[in-house]
């Protein structure tokens, strides 16, 4: 007998109500209950990062959590990162920095590196004046996407691509960073 | 302005960056079903029993078989035979029906209603194994006392490849040096597991699989042949793919139970494998012990070279044969003057997972050895490192040199290059960037820095041949059915510059289809640094002739002569008098059934289909250096700078050559460090999760400096390009050996990759006796 349990969400915006057995992973739940198919499994037990999404704008590994827990939650995915066909900046810039190449790991570092510059960017006021949080370093950067795996690009594209979004977002929020 | 040679954006990009890339588990059928397969969880034995009695009971359950349910004899054959030598002795079986020889052999299968059902449904199996004992170091397995696996017993393949008389060579040598190097067993692990969905459809007998890549015609027809069908049956559709690396898409037993399943139930069937699974399943790689030892004359010259290698291939021969030892022994000599060569390999089998290709196979492995010894020699006969790589280069007044070997049936012919001056290239660029000055510096804390440089040469290219359609369309938008196949590697992008190039159109208006059978049914696929040569010249040569037919129509269109026509951004005018123009959509429609420009008998339609046949390879080259630190308390190395400088003809997307470039070294790194497959002593696999398979994070990965060299266009093709997928990897095992061997001041070699914390400490209290080889 299977443990069912009737959840509702919002994903990317839009309601989702279903009903889903107990164990079911969020990820499976997201790819294959509700075909947001760009979420992608790597390894199914928590390394590569893969499979990360935004849930209440947090980043999670959505194998290692269960469909049922995100009941009542918010979830992005990457599909909710462009608007139609316009690609984010965020993306814009993972092709301008050649930071993909097979791309099946790039949902998870875009999700990883959208919640990592949302938080800088509202931390305190030092996106909008220029003299809150420091700009990130490369070695921050890097720090924060050694948390998934990438076989193909050997990592700097997207260390520069993460790096190249996060000044253009400051400079666009406000003056330039002091010197 | 050709667009050859231009960093254009890759057309993979936007699907693949809005999560619509359609990959092996985005794709479904109504009404599918989900496979799981029941692999061995012993090492080596007799299978007693495989009971799937519970298994069928479960709920959800539709089928369960193991070997005795499928039609008997059925074995994976080898995709790519060389030397003739038969292997059909040592070939694996679907599904293992008297003997298991590895943990994670295919035993049986169980079709559910969906995943987790299968996975439940498959724990239920009753398996029952008389344990033999496991097999597990090659050079004893090799010997007469070891248990067999097979009854023809342990070395598959035992041969000698070189040329010229060693024996003498060695005998009146200066100086002779020889050590023991052994690589660790890593394989590619592309970060998409494997997954296949095959939809039989039961009007036609027909059948559609998602999820074959790398060689899809060539699995078409071997899924033909064992499922006793005609090829025109079998649709193998164009996916993306999650990296290849050579051990994605070649043809495992799953290829044929999930076809076949879906055939006998009537309904689609679908797998997905687990990462488990994958690291015990997927062709293991690497796994090799040299014995490798120059002659030098008295000026350091090489007077000869010999290498006697194990080869560990795991328990069955696969698709590749014994293509990996063969390519290692035939390559070893690289890009040296080596006047006397011999290189003899025992391919042994042993109770592990079997062995195929990873990324450089053979090169990366014998290119550790040989930069090795050279590495070695130089300290032992007081010549710098480079400056013996440097005496001994073939130089450009010696290319092309023919080696008298042959490698995957071909002739070995080092085609083109100036060797000498990339190495003087490299190092200056070491220099310029800072890497001897930071090498030099005391990283304090007691902790080393140390510099290594390694030469690769690298092959490219292998053929028999690869076909192209071109076709453009009213619109004037054009279509590329190729033969290669979207790993990754962004061969989209690549295939459209090189058809906007020869049709005069821009990159954008041109489509590029990979790896769909019935749109290009000749296809060779993507492996071996080929696609760019091979699958390029063929979109070239297409594009040319549809080229030259537009210019054709176009002439009687416009009653003009074709001489007196050009063509740019997708138009074709008279020259001088741009207003008498016709678009190349115009041309299509020109070119459609009942078209007053059409003369009698000629082929309707603006397309061209063109083969590109080569006979010889092409062979890149290039230079590696790592600057290392390493910590002797901890052991732990870190790579702090790495240049890659490779020469690879003709880049026809310098970026995407970079960043293949960059990716490779980064592999190559994890395979020199990290990565390897162990086992305990009864042949338990102990690299099951990526906790204990360690790949490269950002960071364990430095920068890496690239110096793209394009002096050397390959003589044998029209568009002068080498292969780039392998450059970038080929060398890193031998460079950063090199660099913690300066780093540690041994004397001997680093005897063993990869260099992990517990080894760097052996080396680092033991060193200077290092020889002796490490456990």
């Amino acid at each position: 007998m299977k443990d069912m349990h009737r959840i509702s969400l919002r994903v990317n915006g839009r309601e989702h109500e279903l009903t889903v057995e107990a164990r079911r992973t969020l990820a499976d739940m997201l790819r294959h209950d509700l075909g947001y198919t760009g979420t992608h499994l790597g390894c199914e037990h928590g390394i590569c990062g893969a499979c990360t999404v935004l849930v209440d704008s947090g980043p999670v590994r959505a194998c290692l959590m269960f469909g049922v827990q995100a009941d009542g939650t918010e979830v992005s995915t990457v599909e909710g990162l462009s608007v139609g066909e316009e690609l984010s900046d965020l993306q814009q810039a993972f092709s301008d920095h050649h930071a993909l190449q097979c791309g099946f790991c790039t949902p998870g570092f875009l999700m990883l590196a959208e919640a990592y510059l949302a938080e800088r960017g509202s931390a305190g006021s030092g996106a909008a004046t220029g003299d809150g949080p420091h700009a990130p370093t490369e070695a921050e950067v890097r720090e924060l996407i050694a948390a998934n795996l990438c076989r193909c690009t050997g990592y700097q594209g997207i260390v520069e691509a993460v790096l190249a979004t996060a000044r253009a977002r400051r400079a666009a929020a406000g003056p330039a960073d002091g010197p | 302005m050709s667009v050859i040679g231009t960093r254009v954006p890759r057309k993979e990009d936007p699907r693949l960056l809005r999560g619509c890339g359609r990959f092996g588990d985005d794709f479904s059928a109504p009404g599918q079903l989900w496979a799981r397969v029941v692999r061995s969880p012993i090492a080596h034995g007799h299978v007693r029993r495989v009971d799937l009695t519970r298994v069928r009971r479960a709920e959800g359950v539709a089928v369960a078989v193991a070997a005795a349910d499928l039609p008997a004899g059925l074995t994976i054959p080898v995709r790519l035979a060389v030397r003739g030598i038969d292997l059909s002795g040592y070939l694996q079986p679907v599904l293992a029906a008297d003997v298991v020889r590895y943990v994670g052999e295919p035993l049986a299968v169980v079709v559910a209603s969906d995943p987790y059902t299968a996975e439940d449904a498959a724990e239920l199996a009753e398996i029952d194994i008389d344990e033999a004992p496991a097999v597990l170091d090659a050079a004893a397995a090799a010997g007469d006392g070891s248990p067999r696996l097979f009854p023809a017993g342990n070395v598959a393949a035992d041969f000698t490849l070189g040329y010229g008389d060693t024996e003498t060579a060695f005998g009146q040598a200066a100086r002779v040096v020889e050590i023991q190097v052994a690589i660790g067993r890593h394989s590619g692990v592309p970060l998409e597991p494997r997954a296949l969905l095959a939809d039989p459809d039961p009007r036609t007998g027909s059948l559609a699989i998602y999820g074959m890549t790398k060689v899809p015609v060539f699995n078409r027809d071997v899924l033909a042949a064992m499922l006793g069908i005609d090829a025109a049956l079998i649709h193998v559709h164009a996916i993306d793919a999650g990296g290849g690396f050579g051990v994605r898409g070649e043809f495992y037993p799953e290829d044929y139970l999930v076809p076949w399943l879906a055939r006998a139930l009537g309904r689609p069937v679908k797998w997905a494998e687990d990462r488990a699974e994958h690291l015990v399943a997927v062709n293991h790689s690497r796994q090799q012990s040299h014995r490798v030892a120059a002659a030098f004359d008295a000026t350091g010259r090489i007077t000869a070279l010999s290498d006697e290698v194990v080869h560990d291939n795991g328990a069955y021969c696969r698709t590749h044969g014994i293509a990996v030892p063969e390519l290692t022994v035939a390559m070893l000599p690289g890009p040296y003057r080596v006047p006397a060569y011999r290189g003899r390999v025992r391919v042994v089998v042993t109770n592990k997972t079997p062995c195929g290709t990873y990324r450089a196979p053979g090169r990366y492995e014998g290119t550790t050895a040989r930069e090795q010894l050279l590495d070695v020699a130089a300290d032992r006969m007081g010549i710098g490192r480079l400056e013996l790589r440097t005496r001994n280069l073939l130089g450009p007044g010696e290319l092309p040199h023919r080696r008298p070997m042959t490698t995957l049936g071909t002739d070995m012919v080092l085609d083109a290059g100036d060797y000498p001056a990339l190495v003087a290239a490299a190092a200056a660029e070491m220099t310029r960037l800072g890497y001897r000055e930071q090498a030099g510096r005391d990283a304090g804390t007691g902790r080393l820095r140390g510099l290594g440089v390694a030469v690769f040469l690298e092959k490219s290219g292998l053929g028999p041949a690869d076909t192209a359609d071109v076709t453009v369309s009213e619109t004037g938008a054009v279509r590329v059915l190729s033969g290669g196949t979207s790993l990754g590697q962004g061969i989209e992008t690549v295939l459209a510059q090189i058809a906007a190039d020869a049709l005069g159109v821009g990159p954008e208006a041109v489509d590029v289809v990979n790896g769909d059978t019935d749109l290009q049914p000749f296809g060779t696929g993507s492996w071996a640094s080929r696609t760019t040569v091979v699958a390029g010249n063929a979109v070239h040569k297409a594009a040319c002739a549809v080229r030259a037919r537009a210019a054709q129509l176009a002439a009687r269109m416009l009653e003009a002569a074709e001489d007196d026509l050009e063509v740019a951004d997708g138009t074709i005018s008279v020259r001088g008098d741009p207003a008498v123009a016709v678009g190349l959509g115009d041309v299509a429609r020109a070119a459609a059934p009942a078209s007053p420009y059409l003369r009698p008998g000629e082929p309707t339609g603006l397309a061209a289909r063109r083969r590109f046949d080569v006979t010889h390879m092409t062979y890149p080259y290039g230079v590696h250096a790592a600057l290392v630190e390493v910590d002797p308390g901890t052991g732990r190395v870190r790579v702090l700078r790495y240049l890659v400088a490779s020469e690879v003809g003709r880049a026809v997307n310098p970026a995407l050559v970079e960043g293949q470039l960059r990716g490779g070294a980064a592999q190559g790194i994890g395979g020199a460090l990290l990565e390897e497959f162990t086992y305990d002593e009864t042949g338990q696999p102990q690299a099951t999760t990526f906790m204990e398979y360690q790949m490269p994070t950002a960071a364990e990965v430095p920068p890496i400096d690239v110096l793209l060299a394009q002096a050397a266009p390959a003589p044998g093709n029209p568009l002068g390009v080498m292969g780039a997928g392998e450059g970038g990897i080929s060398a890193a095992g031998a460079a950063v050996a090199s660099a913690v061997r300066d780093a540690l001041g041994l004397t001997g070699g680093v005897a063993r990759l990869p260099l992990t914390p517990q080894r760097v400490r052996v080396l680092a209290d033991t060193g200077r006796d290092s020889d002796a080889g490490l456990p």
